[in-house]
């Protein structure tokens, strides 16, 4: 699975993409923030406000407890400023 | 349409080229969105998005504005890169028969764009540089469309 990161949650984590291998039981976004935030203290500081981050599973917005079973791309960002 | 750059747009020649070729437009609308620096403290600001989301994101905003509005045309233009104060940011233009639906809907286009589409803003100044946080104004007007 591709993990992007845009804005200060890629600052934190320090890059903007990586492929992970996620374990079978990290079933949602809630589930796979969760995990992230246990694969060192970048991670666990990119994401220590997770209900202040948003999701995208395969570029569409996707909530904390959406499903992330056959998800190619999840994206994680802060809330969004355009316009 | 939508469009994702880094050039700038020129708003007189987009309605021109929106209007070419057909009499059946009765009203435009357009809303530019500017870098503002009210109080001195900001010298650039840089704008980063998720490529390939932002177009799908635009393109489902304008589709809704389509299901929504009897719209004869529709043009989001939307910058990215490193901008200065008084520069163009974004421009929505909106073409119907009367104008209820182009003012209507060119509101909403705005509204939905800043709420979903993914763009970040990262504001830089004489102190640093830090990014723009999402304002809940911005949640509350947006939310006014919902169920309408």
């Amino acid at each position: 699975m591709r993990l992007l990161y845009f804005a200060w949650v890629k600052e934190k984590v320090g890059h903007a993409a990586e492929e992970v291998d996620v374990p079978a039981e990290v079933a949602t976004v809630a589930d796979l923030m969760a995990w992230l935030k246990t694969r060192g203290p970048e991670f666990a500081h990119a994401f220590a406000r997770s209900d202040a981050i948003g999701a995208a599973i395969d570029q569409t917005h996707a909530r904390h407890d959406a499903k992330i079973g056959g998800a190619r791309e999840i994206a994680f960002f802060p809330p969004v400023t355009g316009g | 349409m939508i469009r994702v750059q880094t050039e700038d747009f020129d708003i007189g020649a987009e309605i021109a080229a929106l209007k070419e070729n057909r009499t059946d437009i009765g009203a435009v609308v357009t809303f530019t969105g500017s870098v503002r620096d009210q109080h001195g403290d900001i010298t650039e600001m840089t704008l980063e998005h998720y490529p390939g989301m932002t177009e799908k994101e635009l393109e489902r905003i304008e589709a809704e504005a389509r299901r929504r509005w009897p719209l004869q045309a529709c043009l989001i233009v939307h910058r990215v890169g490193t901008l200065k104060p008084g520069d163009n940011i974004v421009l929505v233009v909106t073409a119907s028969e009367h104008r209820d639906a182009a003012f209507d809907a060119a509101r909403f286009l705005m509204d939905y764009l800043k709420t979903n589409a993914p763009f970040w803003k990262r504001e830089t100044g004489p102190h640093g540089s830090e990014w723009v946080e999402a304002k809940t104004s911005d949640d509350a007007a947006a939310a006014r469309w919902h169920g309408r």
